[in-house]
């Protein structure tokens, strides 16, 4: 009996915890980075004053959050307004539980961790419309209006995105998927190879749907002051902010495992070496390489963030509808031919 | 062929691409911030900012209360009374107030002063934590000028050639 108990409710809670307190702090570091490479391109040196180099600024953000006020606007449903931001945290952290760290970290084996993945970055939407809705403000529903439109739009071409992985991989399973980009071609045996236009319109969809820019209307600081989440303060603001970082942690995790193999190494089948634990990673793959590929995709959200101007709310409509959807729909198809007719190795294995 | 040419390139995003080239390579780039408190940027001699009364070097004052600053003064700071002194009967200033939230910083108190008493010293850090002391009196601006002389009178004299 005790240890049925410790074997499914002690040992899961301390795994959970295991990924969401490092996820937060990882967060917080990554508000932290992305102040500083923005600043950097702008030729500013972002923030450096509070801490070594302006690490902590991130922490006393934290903390001034926390310690001020939730304001309750007047007319605001009361339930609904701070059900939201949890409504947006927890599928932003609950979908990490399928996410395969390396070959044999991973809280949740789930054989369908992908129908899993979307079903929950799918419902972080509602934390925002509830949250805009429920403030009772003009700005706040707009926001949340256009943020549903957007990431309804962006979900089929994601959803499609993923279809082409499903095909070539042949597994829901996210180990099996990264298990099958295994090969002797090092970085070549990864699906963004065949899959190339498939990747760009999966991280494209991936930034929309996380609601960064240059897809942020439903943000439009300059149009709608602060979209949904005009009406929260202190520490439920936070916590939008925390759900809207953490999918964007997520969003280049999964980029990094679906299409540039996980915890495989570049330099997989290239050298076969005989070392010790400590270097052999470099060539057998570990979760380092992991964290290497998503801190490269996370980057590029900053990269896109100080680069681009925001999409007009049509243009982000257009881009969608008819420009991702049509190639995502026949790189399904091209996926489809080059699974049946073998015009690729890839997808097979090791 | 234009439109086809210009469809190919938004859709290979190719000038997205170049967009994001060009932030890379200002990511890289020295920075401009200057780190305020501990650094400083140049000032010129003839920056105007905190004002004072200066003296004589046997340390008589060099005002002479002809007002001539009060009446040129756009925003009317200045407020001068004037009394023969006690001790030698000289025309002198009894008060000299500026109230530094209508001083706009024009320099004409300076430029209309014929004895060189009210300078605009290169002084610009400087806060009132109550209300009342943004009007600085006449030993306050004396006191400020004795204590920035040197650099009152360096900034002058950097300037005087082309005056």
């Amino acid at each position: 009996m005790a240890d049925q108990l410790i074997n499914q409710i002690v040992w899961p809670i301390v795994f959970i915890l295991c990924i969401t307190v490092p996820l937060i702090i990882a967060v917080a570091m990554f508000v932290y980075w992305e102040r500083k490479v923005i600043g950097w391109m702008h030729v500013r040196l972002g923030p450096s004053k509070i801490g070594p180099f302006g690490l902590l600024q991130a922490f006393a953000d934290v903390v001034k959050l926390l310690v001020k006020e939730v304001i309750l606007p007047t007319k605001a449903n009361r339930f609904l307004y701070f059900m939201a931001p949890l409504l947006a945290l927890i599928p932003a952290l609950a979908a990490w539980a399928v996410i395969p760290f390396s070959s044999k970290m991973v809280l949740s084996n789930a054989n369908a961790g992908v129908l899993y993945l979307l079903a929950m970055t799918s419902l972080g939407v509602y934390g925002i419309i509830i949250a805009g809705w429920a403030s009772n403000s003009r700005y706040a529903l707009l926001g949340a209006m256009r943020s549903a439109a957007q990431v309804i739009s962006y979900e089929l071409a994601m959803g499609l995105c993923l279809v082409c992985v499903l095909v070539l991989s042949g597994s829901l399973n996210l180990s099996d998927i990264v298990n099958a980009q295994a090969g002797g071609k090092g970085l070549f045996d990864w699906f963004w190879l065949p899959l190339l236009p498939v990747f760009v319109i999966y991280f494209i969809s991936g930034v929309a749907e996380t609601n960064r820019a240059p897809f942020d209307v439903a943000e439009g600081e300059s149009e709608i002051v602060a979209g949904f989440h005009v009406e929260y303060s202190g520490s439920a603001f936070a916590i939008f902010f925390l759900a809207e970082y953490a999918n964007m942690i997520l969003v280049s995790f999964l980029a990094s495992i679906l299409f540039l193999g996980g915890w495989l190494s570049p330099l997989q089948g290239w050298i076969h070496a005989d070392a010790p634990a400590w270097i052999n990673w470099i060539w057998t793959g570990s979760w380092v390489w992991l964290f290497i590929k998503a801190f490269v995709m996370s980057f590029l959200f900053l990269w896109f963030r100080a680069t681009f101007p925001r999409y007009r709310y049509d243009q982000i409509m257009r881009l969608g509808w008819k420009v991702l959807i049509p190639i995502a729909i026949v790189w399904v198809m091209v996926a489809g031919c080059m699974k049946y007719f073998g015009w690729v190795s890839i997808g097979m294995g090791a | 062929m234009n439109r086809i040419t210009g469809y190919f390139k938004s859709l290979l995003l190719i000038e997205l691409f170049q967009g994001m080239g060009l932030t890379m390579r200002y990511m890289f780039k020295p920075k401009y911030t200057v780190r305020y408190p501990m650094e400083h940027i140049p000032k010129s001699n003839r920056f105007r900012g905190l004002h004072a009364l200066r003296r004589y070097a046997n340390g008589e004052e060099r005002c002479i209360a002809c007002k001539l600053c009060e009446a040129v003064c756009p925003a009317l700071a200045i407020t001068i009374d004037s009394a023969p002194r006690e001790s030698d009967g000289q025309r002198r200033t009894t008060r000299y107030d500026i109230d530094l939230f209508k001083c706009i910083f024009c320099g004409f108190c300076e430029e209309s002063c014929p004895v060189d008493s009210i300078v605009e010293t290169s002084i610009h850090e400087y806060h009132f934590e109550h209300r009342g002391e943004n009007v600085v009196n006449k030993q306050q601006l004396l006191a400020i000028g004795d204590r920035f002389e040197q650099q009152i009178a360096a900034d002058r004299a950097q300037d005087a050639a082309y005056r």
